[in-house]
């Protein structure tokens, strides 16, 4: 037996050096290919309209823009690629971050504290209302067998809802000035989180949540790779009886990824809450969580390549901006995100049969060059 | 390959053409050649044998017969016609079937829905036939006296059933041509005499079988045409009548047959494990074990005898907490029945699970990943919260070592060794970091006469220093010669105390059955 589809689909099968680079530049270029004969086909020029993306991904502005946006989408991405690791699918990342974003925005508005405190809680409630609203989805795994998806899919609804309750003038909002937006009450200078001027060329501030990102995604790798906790989450992941037989105890390693997911869902509305808004309002942003899912499957769950599919993502949708000035309809660019999903599993796919063929021709070179030398079990 | 003494050419007189020929069949894998230059000739109506050392590349040759593996070269002719399987629906088209060394079976699936996935009986070409289905199941179930219930979970089976509903499911599609890699690993002298008469009827009605085996006297008595491999290339084509298991086993290994004997005794007067009054309940409230009481001293093996299916399992995992029980069970001092898997292991318990791939390995991790499981707490492998890679890797190395584990390096996944390699190196993950009390269920399953003769001095070594051995096997042999004391389990209640120096492998065998109750 090989390594199952799926293994291989969420990058629980390593491919090693300079493969593992092949394989998302292949995917890149044929979604590159795709796009130029559907922009062909539409009646479009290919190689203007790409150039026009560049042309305006690579200013100072948007090079802002993609960074944070990005931040947001990471964090996502990363949230989902917890459970990934061990076989649970959290489709719950949307609800847990609204719902999250939604009290700690109303928090972070209500507080007054000194500034590295107020941002602090502000972070440690929206941590906990995504871990404790994800570890709903545990509790009903663990205790009534309920699939996580299914469960999941049901709390992103309800978050839906219980937030539209929540953001009521009664309750958590207030009426936006000047228009008729409602939203949490504004967080004041205190609590929020100072962003930098990291390109030259443009006003435009880069999130300072940016660092916590990144360190997000180096936890992510060290917990995985160098934890004791880390290897049961995996080998939970790929044998549950094997796990079990060694000792780990799937009921609370289950609830515990949901929980970690939901933890890290909680931080994904903050780049935006703390960085630009500061306000939980009606036009917060939705869907992130997602995006996350398609770029936890590109990244293939490692943090790396995350940050790379998360960056690509980003880049796509705000360079999509220009197109419409164009007359070019910007929806080509949702084309291009399916098609780089899709020649990403595919690409694997056949890099691994690549490497799989490659490795035996080596081996019968070494062979017809060694004459008999390394019978049966070889170096 | 001159080396061979007694070796014939590998067709002999041909009167009819042979079922299978297989010719210049090569076969790599990245760092190994598991298959070269195999020539292979099994006639009609025949039980052909295949013997050859852990890794020598059996497996790999049968899975290339049946369309699973492609080969990197050679020749397949199945009665005479030259054939290109792609995949094994087309070796099952052509008559052949196969049942794995290691099960292939969903687990959470009837046994019925089990055999008829991928050939479902179709009612008008839609709703699945089930009724036809069951009555054909039946029909072979009683005519080869496989005897195995079609609505029963596979997850509710032990290894012998599992093993008769695999043969089950490939009967059931039709197959002429029969290969069964290590078919006889956990079944007990009876099981296996069962089997052979299965096969012998069939071959009487003109199939052909294929048959791996570690067990050459087994070999010996079933097969009418042995041939040996040896690093991935026949070296001998033997006839039955004139070989004895010794010599084959020089063929495969160029050593000795080993022999479990252990008379000195080191049985101490301190008791390692103790186990009292323990009751285990199946999934519809029948005991399964029932009121179980041993102790096992320190330095000795208690082996526990019984045909497969008769509480050993339930008994080993709960014992490992991994199975909720009744009674206590004391490590030492401390009563641990409330305990968790992992504090028990901690306590020094190590475990051999009986079926290796599902408890024992990750399949798709790299064997220093391997040598943590099971172990994730302790030295060499992690220290405080971190996982300690150089010490992994170093005690996998030690391991691989120690206990000849044949692979390419630790690097590989589990699921690239061969399948006695994959059982040595659980051996040898089990007996690190000087464990009180080893549970080992089939310790030697799968592995060749000379890993398992050093296994053998493995736990002997760690008995005489002191190590406590619950055994469970399926071999009498290695049973009779390992036990210091001996226990007979029926339905899930121990039946019988033997004595070991004074049984036969035939008295054992009829305790077993619960013929001679008062042994
Ligand atoms: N999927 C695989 N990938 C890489 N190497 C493999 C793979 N399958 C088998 N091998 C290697 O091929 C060789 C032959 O393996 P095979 O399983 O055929 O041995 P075997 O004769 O059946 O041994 P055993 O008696 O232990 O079952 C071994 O060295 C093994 O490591
Ligand atoms: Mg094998």
């Amino acid at each position: 037996m090989s390594s199952s589809f799926t293994d291989r689909l969420l990058g629980r099968v390593r491919l090693g050096g300079l493969l593992g680079l092949a394989a998302p530049l292949l995917a890149i270029v044929f979604a590159g290919l795709v796009t130029s004969i559907i922009l062909q086909l539409t009646g479009n020029p290919p190689f203007e309209t790409m150039k026009l993306l560049a042309d305006y991904g690579a200013q100072p502005r948007t090079i802002v823009m993609i960074i944070n946006l990005a931040t947001t989408y990471y964090i996502s991405a990363l949230a989902v690629a917890i459970g990934f690791r061990m076989n649970l699918f959290n489709i719950g990342v949307d609800g847990q971050y609204r719902l999250a974003a939604l009290v700690a925005a109303a928090v972070g508005g209500a507080l007054v504290l000194p500034a590295p405190l107020h941002v602090g809680v502000t972070i440690l409630v929206a941590v906990a209302v995504g871990g404790l609203w994800a570890s709903i989805a545990g509790l009903l795994k663990v205790t009534r067998g309920v699939s996580e998806v299914i469960s999941t899919i049901m709390l992103n609804a309800i978050a839906t809802g219980f937030g539209a309750w929540l953001l009521t003038t009664d309750r958590l909002a207030v009426a936006v000035s000047g228009s008729n937006n409602i939203g949490t009450k504004p967080i004041p200078p205190s609590g929020q989180f100072p962003g930098f001027g990291l390109i030259p060329g443009t006003q435009a501030k880069v999130f300072g949540f940016v660092v916590v990102a990144a360190l997000l995604g180096l936890a992510y790798h060290i917990l995985f790779n160098w934890t004791r906790f880390g290897f049961d989450l995996r080998a939970t992941g790929k044998s549950e009886s094997a796990a079990v037989a060694s000792g780990v105890n799937v009921r609370k390693m289950v609830l515990l990824t949901m929980v970690l997911s939901g933890a890290a869902a909680g931080l994904v509305g903050m780049p935006q809450l703390l960085g630009a808004s500061y306000s939980y309002s009606l036009d917060f942003p939705t869907g992130l969580g997602f995006t996350g899912i398609a770029i936890a499957l590109l990244g293939r769950n490692n943090p790396v390549g995350i940050a790379i599919g998360a960056l690509l993502w980003s880049f796509l949708d705000n360079s999509s901006d220009i197109l419409d000035l164009e007359g070019i309809p910007k929806e080509i660019v949702i084309i291009m995100q399916g098609t780089i999903v899709l020649s990403v599993i595919v690409a694997y796919e056949l890099v691994h049969r690549y490497r799989l063929a490659a490795e035996q021709r080596r081996v019968s070179r070494e062979l017809s060059a060694g004459a008999s030398a390394p019978e049966g079990v070889a170096a | 390959m001159e080396e061979a003494a007694i070796s014939t050419s590998t067709s002999s007189d041909t009167v009819a053409e042979p079922a299978v020929e297989l010719e210049g069949i090569t076969k790599r894998f990245p760092g190994v050649v598991a298959n070269r230059d195999i020539r292979l000739s099994v006639r009609r109506g025949q039980v052909h044998a295949i013997v050859g050392e852990n890794g020598a590349g059996k497996s790999t040759l049968m899975k290339i017969l049946y369309g699973m593996q492609r080969p990197d070269g050679g020749e397949i002719r199945v009665n005479g016609a030259p054939v290109g399987f792609r995949t094994p629906g087309d070796a099952i088209a052509a008559g052949i079937g196969m049942v794995h060394q290691h099960f292939m079976l969903a687990d959470n699936l009837t046994v019925l829905e089990n055999i008829i996935l991928g050939s479902e009986p179709r009612r008008r070409g839609i709703g699945i036939d089930f009724g036809a289905a069951r009555r054909k199941i039946k029909e072979i179930s009683d005519a080869y006296g496989l005897g195995v219930g079609p609505d029963t979970l596979v997850q509710d089976l032990g290894v012998g059933a599992r093993q008769r509903v695999e043969i089950l499911k490939v009967l059931y599609r039709g197959a002429r041509i029969l290969i069964l890699d290590e078919p006889t690993a956990v079944l007990v002298p009876q099981e296996v005499d069962e089997l052979f008469d299965n096969l012998r009827g069939l071959v009487r009605q003109g199939l052909t079988i294929i048959f791996i085996s570690h067990k050459l006297d087994e070999v010996l008595s079933v097969a009418d045409a042995i041939t040996v491999i040896r690093r991935g290339t026949t070296v001998a084509s033997v006839d039955p009548k004139d070989v004895t298991a010794r010599q084959l086993a020089e063929l495969m290994v160029g050593s000795e047959l080993p022999s479990p004997e252990t008379r000195e005794s080191t049985v101490t007067a301190d008791v390692a494990l103790a186990v009292r009054n323990l009751t285990v309940r199946g999934a519809e409230g029948r005991a399964v074990v029932e009121d179980v009481s041993f102790d096992i001293h320190k330095g000795e093996v208690l082996g526990i005898a019984g045909v497969e299916g008769n509480g050993q399992a339930e008994l080993v995992e709960a014992i490992m907490g991994m199975r909720p029980a009744d009674g206590v069970i004391t490590l030492g001092d401390a009563d641990v029945s409330g305990w968790s898997t992992l504090r028990r292991r901690e306590g020094g318990i190590g475990y051999i699970p009986e079926d290796r791939q599902r408890h024992g390995l990750l399949l798709e991790a790299p064997l220093w990943e391997n040598r943590i499981l099971g172990h994730q707490t302790r030295k060499p492998n992690v220290k405080g919260p971190w996982i300690d890679r150089t010490g992994a890797r170093a005690d996998t190395r030690r391991i691989i070592e120690e206990y000849d584990v044949r692979t390419p390096g630790i690097d590989v996944d589990a699921a690239a060794l061969s399948g006695g390699n994959q059982q040595k190196l659980i051996v040898g993950r089990e007996m690190s970091g000087d464990p009180v009390v080893l549970i080992a269920s089939h310790p030697t399953r799968g592995v060749d006469v000379g890993a398992q003769a050093a296994i053998w001095d493995h736990l002997r070594a760690a008995r005489a220093a002191g190590l406590a051995v619950l055994l469970i096997s399926a071999d009498l042999d290695e049973l009779i010669g390992l036990s210091d004391s001996l226990k007979v389990i029926l339905r899930g209640r121990m039946v019988a105390d033997v004595d070991p120096s004074d049984v036969t492998p035939e008295r054992l065998g009829s305790a077993m059955t619960g013929a001679g109750e008062e042994a």
